[in-house]
């Protein structure tokens, strides 16, 4: 092939982009892009008219206060779970019409993008950043700290998250994105099949986000290890500072391993190496295996958070003490470990051969013994307990019981006689819907729930919660079990269209689920909305509304911006519990000041650079790359010569703020 | 239920079976309710091909499969009862249930709940293995059915097959057809399939036949599988291959012998034959393509197309990596497309005969065997399978050769009648 260096149809100023890249020829996309730039321009004037770009600048976008990077990376993930729930809805839409000769609405040209973007964007745009934004909210709170080890790099991390989305955004309304599924496998992503910048955008947006996730899986690991509140060992942490510890540890050595073999693609597409080429010595399978070495562990890194989660949760609203905190640990370990001697089960199609399958087969169904176990653990935590079946309880309970589900259809595509008969069909489809939306989803609402009253100091509504609640789960039940039903009558993944008329029905069931989810959605803003509108009922003013056990309970909601006026000394597994039943009255004097990182913009800086580099090198506009490419090499030289880094917090807005808070628990009490 | 009714009814033309046919569908909606709690019943009722196939391949998986679940719904229904319960019991406002709120630790149940789980993967453990290595793919059939054993009478069937942009070819060998878009087989005859793809992945599948297998470019799979009844079913691409993708839906026809016979007379008698000219044409993407039969087939057509040489110029991949194999080199001249100075070894004048390439076709990359040596022995003319292994070892890079993850190490296709080797495992 000619190396794109050479290709004649690229301008030196705009590279392959030309207007023909713009999609007037889709009218969904013109009226989606109407309604985006119309809400745009909105914000942006709203923004103006308040006057609140310096606030916002100064405040949020620059700040290395791990609190409103956790609160933007929850924002990113529900911004981006509406571009990727508006996906999953065209493709129910489009698989519920196409039938009897009907093409449905979407041509292949647009579902394939589709359906690829829906992956993409759920686990890289919503999970793995509301996964990162509650962990870089509670761990350093559960253990007792006043930041992240590295506050720069953890805004660095999330604007190239951030990065990474508006790269998979831009793909919406300039060009195209990728048409290959959210793996994207060669040969089917490689510069023959796939030509267009489809790939193109997924590569650099996969890339520009997966800096920011390694980083920020560096950060919090470091964070753990290191700056724990004197007395918590190990065996003290908090459970979902433990299951944050292993996703961390996923991170770090799993995601190296996508970047590396996206690189390889690159190559193979920009440069016309050979890796996973169907010829020249190139082997596709071999991306196949690397980017399910990253695969699997991926999913791990999503649900051991949430694992986390229910833990805590569970604990709390059962006023008891987690059951087994020792083999919840040693499971979360075992699960861990295990999770890198599984990803062939991916592909017991390709023709393995048996002795390979089965040994794949059987590590699949060890993870189950140690995930069961903690099922196991919080169904005895609740054991002799008082159950208040608050929001996130609730959220608790729907995932024991739809997860379990999951978890052993799981198992059961782990059997690869079985898999040989369902790999790739709907049924795979729903398994995997069931462990994510029944798994990691209602982790992340219960721990929304969960700890929304220590971010804002206000819980949130309740009713909209329950009707959030009810929809979300209602909802998944509707949307997926007719997928499952449909997985064994031999129906495959990503069609588009279909000749048998008797399984629309059950496509119908599927997109009344799905409408059933866009009312949960629709209930959880609303939630937010009238939570915030009604703050002053809702208002927690003693730190500690739900009765928690561990440390981030102990101090304000929401905290200082020094979390802790003194750092805690750990003497048990629950803290804040410990201290609680042990007498602990808050000291109100002898305060210091408290030294603290500095806000930089040097993290939105680089990552919009990065962004401007993505963009050229997927449209081969070689000048804008190089360009910003030194751009980001000379901020980033420049920003290490910033020594002005850090301050103190004077003695007398440390007083003042606890003063205020003496203030707010008096008038509660 | 509908399906297996149809099919009991007796014999008569085949016809294109829909999942779910009038008068299933009514008998769903008064079943509903109880239905629901039943789900097997559910699921035959809708005519789920995958519980109910026609094939002793895909109905073993699908015993497989059941057990599997049974084996896990022992420990899943109770810990769901369980989750309600306690649930229930333990409410805030029951306040006559115990209240322990310091009891976190009981050596008894952390036993029971670390073995509970493992007994039941022990279970599963064991049945994965055996029937892993029963039903690979790779495997040739033992038996017809459960009560047939396959013999020596049992002459196999073969089909090879190549996924094209987006539509399927299958060659009969045996027969020197081809055809396009449908297949067709007689019942209890046991099929072997190689497979492979012109540009992009897929997998076959015929969900009532045999499970799934991918089709890759550039490499052979293999799949054995027999139909055990008489009908028309379903095949399909199940691996997303681009935009024709949905469309690249093929008819399987199972047959009776005289049907079949007929079929293939049928094919035998069209104008039409597949040389590389028409191969190229018919490789050009296309969509929803209606079944052709070809009565004749050029000489090593598939063993070129699995080879990626059916262009003119191009050299083959076995006999690039033989070529490598006596390169100490590592073939890094060969990589680099200058074969015309290997002229002798290219494919350019397409002069081997026939029995040659089928004997070919068994090689190439063959995935199973990307371990290594396997398909060097197999292509490799008697003399040169005395290379020494230190020669062999040359081709695969340091370390990759022989011993190296003897875990990854293929299974040999096994004749039917003897065990796979042990030596293997």
């Amino acid at each position: 092939m000619t190396s794109p260096m050479q290709d004649p149809n690229t301008s030196f100023l705009f590279g392959r982009l030309t207007f023909g890249a713009l999609p007037f020829h889709e009218p969904i996309l013109v009226a989606t892009f109407a309604v985006v730039a119309l809400g745009g321009i909105a914000t942006v004037a709203a923004l103006t008219y308040f006057r609140l770009w310096g606030y916002l600048w100064s405040q949020w976008f620059t700040t290395v206060d791990h609190k409103k990077i956790g609160i933007m990376y929850m924002i990113l993930g529900v911004v981006m779970l509406l571009r990727g729930f508006a996906d999953a809805i065209m493709m129910r839409l489009q698989q519920a019409m196409a039938f009897g000769g009907s093409e449905g609405y979407l041509p292949a040209h647009h579902y394939d993008q589709v359906f690829t973007a829906h992956g993409v964007i759920m686990i890289f745009f919503v999970a793995m950043p509301m996964v990162t934004g509650l962990m870089n909210y509670v761990v350093p709170l559960q253990i007792g700290a006043r930041d992240v080890s590295f506050p720069f790099l953890n805004n660095f991390s999330f604007w190239m998250t951030v990065g990474g989305a508006v790269i998979v955004m831009l793909s919406l309304f300039i060009g195209e994105f990728a048409m290959t599924g959210w793996l994207a496998m060669p040969p089917l992503s490689g510069a023959e099949a796939s030509p267009g910048v489809g790939v193109d955008y997924y590569i650099w947006g996969l890339q520009i986000a997966g800096v920011g996730t390694t980083l920020s899986g560096i950060n919090l690991l470091v964070t753990i290890i290191k700056m724990r509140a004197p007395g918590m060992t190990m065996m003290k942490m908090p459970i979902f500072t433990w299951t944050s510890l292993c996703t961390n540890v996923l991170i770090v050595a799993s995601f190296p391993v996508l970047t590396a073999v996206l690189v390889l693609m690159t190559l193979d597409r920009y440069v016309g190496t050979h890796f996973f080429t169907n010829d020249m010595g190139g082997n596709p399978m071999m991306y196949v295996n690397l980017i399910w070495i990253w695969g699997h562990p991926e999913v791990y890194i999503l649900i051991l958070p949430a694992f986390g989660i229910f833990s805590e949760v569970t604990s709390a609203f059962s006023g008891k003490r987690l059951f087994g905190y020792t083999s919840m640990v040693y499971a979360t370990v075992c699960i861990t470990i295990l999770s890198y001697l599984v990803w062939l089960h991916h592909f017991f199609t390709m023709g393995s051969g048996a002795s390979v399958n089965s040994f794949f087969g059987i590590t699949t169904m060890i993870i189950s013994i140690p995930t069961g176990a903690k099922l196991f653990n919080w169904l005895f935590t609740m054991y002799r307990g008082r159950v208040r079946f608050e929001l996130p309880m609730m959220w608790t309970i729907a995932f024991m019981i739809t997860f379990t589900v999951g978890g052993m259809t799981g198992v059961l595509l782990a059997v690869p006689p079985a898999d040989f008969v369902l790999h790739n069909s709907l049924f795979l489809i729903a398994h995997f819907h069931n462990v994510i939306i029944g798994g990691v989803l209602f982790g992340l609402f219960a721990g929304m729930n969960y700890w929304f009253p220590k971010a804002f100091g206000f819980k949130l509504d309740e009713f909209w919660g329950k009707i959030s609640f009810w929809f979300w789960v209602a909802g998944y039940w509707f949307a997926f079990t007719p997928l499952y039903v449909l997985g064994l009558m031999g129906v495959t993944r990503r069609m588009r269209v279909f000749d048998d008329p008797s399984l629309q029905i059950w496509f119908v069931i599927a997109a009344f689920g799905a409408a059933l989810i866009a009312v949960g959605i629709a209930a959880f803003l609303i939630q937010i909305a009238v939570s915030i509108r009604d703050r002053k009922k809702n208002r927690d003013v003693t730190g500690d509304p739900w009765q928690g056990r561990t440390l981030e309970w102990a101090t304000s909601s929401p905290p200082a911006d020094y979390n802790f006026a003194f750092t805690p000394v750990v003497y048990d597994i629950d803290a804040w519990h410990d201290m609680k039943a042990n007498g602990y009255e808050r000291p109100l004097s002898g305060y210091e000041a408290i030294h603290m990182p500095k806000n930089t913009g040097a993290g939105v800086i680089i990552a919009g650079l990065s962004v401007a580099c993505g963009f050229a090198l997927i449209w081969y506009i070689w000048w804008l790359a190089i360009v910003s490419f030194i751009g980001i090499l000379v901020v980033s030289i420049g920003h290490t010569f910033n020594t002005k880094r850090d301050f103190y917090i004077p003695v007398q807005t440390v007083v003042d703020t606890e003063a205020r808070r003496s203030k707010l628990i008096e008038s509660g009490a | 239920m509908g399906r297996i009714a149809a099919t009991w009814r007796g014999p008569g033309p085949p016809e294109t079976r829909h999942f779910m046919d009038h008068r299933t569908g009514n008998a769903l909606k008064r079943l509903h309710l109880t239905a629901l709690l039943t789900i097997p019943a559910l699921l035959s009722a809708c005519n789920a091909v995958v519980l109910s196939p026609s094939g002793d391949v895909a109905a073993r998986q699908r015993d497989v499969l059941v057990a599997s679940t049974l084996l896990m719904l022992l420990i899943i229904i109770p810990v769901i009862c369980l989750v309600v319960f306690f649930a229930w019991k333990y409410r805030a406002s029951n306040k006559d249930a115990t209240y322990a709120p310091d009891w976190s630790h009981s050596t008894k149940l952390e036993v029971v709940i670390w073995a509970a789980p493992l007994l039941i993967i022990i279970c599963l453990g064991g049945l994965t293995w055996v029937g892993t290595h029963l039903l690979d793919p790779y495997r040739k059939l033992d038996r017809i059915s459960r009560d047939v054993v396959v013999t020596d009478d049992h002459e196999p069937l073969e089909v090879q097959v190549v996924s094209l942009d987006w539509k399927w070819l299958f060659f009969y060998p045996q027969y020197g057809i081809a055809t396009v878009n449908e297949l067709a087989a007689p019942v209890d005859r046991p099929i072997e399939f190689k497979l492979t793809s012109s540009s992009v992945m897929n997998a076959f599948y015929i969900p009532t036949l045999a499970g799934m297998i991918y089709t890759m470019p550039g490499m052979e799979t293999a799949l054995h599988g027999v139909i055990n009844e008489k009908g028309v079913y379903d095949g399909f691409s199940s691996n997303y291959s681009g935009a024709g993708f949905s469309g690249m839906r093929f008819k399987f026809h199972g047959m009776d012998e005289a049907g079949f016979e007929e079929w293939i007379a049928d094919a035998q008698a069209q104008d039409a034959t597949l040389d590389r000219d028409t191969y190229r044409d018919l490789a050009q993407p296309s969509e929803n393509v209606a079944p052709m039969h070809f009565a004749g087939v050029e000489d090593g057509l598939y063993h070129d197309i699995m080879n990626m040489c059916v262009e003119p110029g191009q050299m083959c991949m076995d006999d690039m990596m033989m070529k490598d194999m006596h390169t100490k080199s590592g073939g890094m001249d060969m990589a680099h497309g200058q074969h015309a100075d290997h002229g002798a070894m290219g494919h350019d004048g397409h002069d081997h005969g026939g029995q040659d390439h089928k004997d070919h076709g068994a090689m190439g990359m063959d995935v199973s065997r990307n371990g290594g040596e396997d398909e060097m022995q197999s292509d490799t003319p008697e003399a040169e399978k005395t290379a020494t292994e230190a020669d062999r070892r040359m081709l695969h890079g340091h370390g990759l050769g022989g011993g190296f993850m003897p875990l990854f190490q293929p299974d040999p296709i096994q004749p039917a009648d003897t065990q796979p080797n042990p030596a293997n495992k």
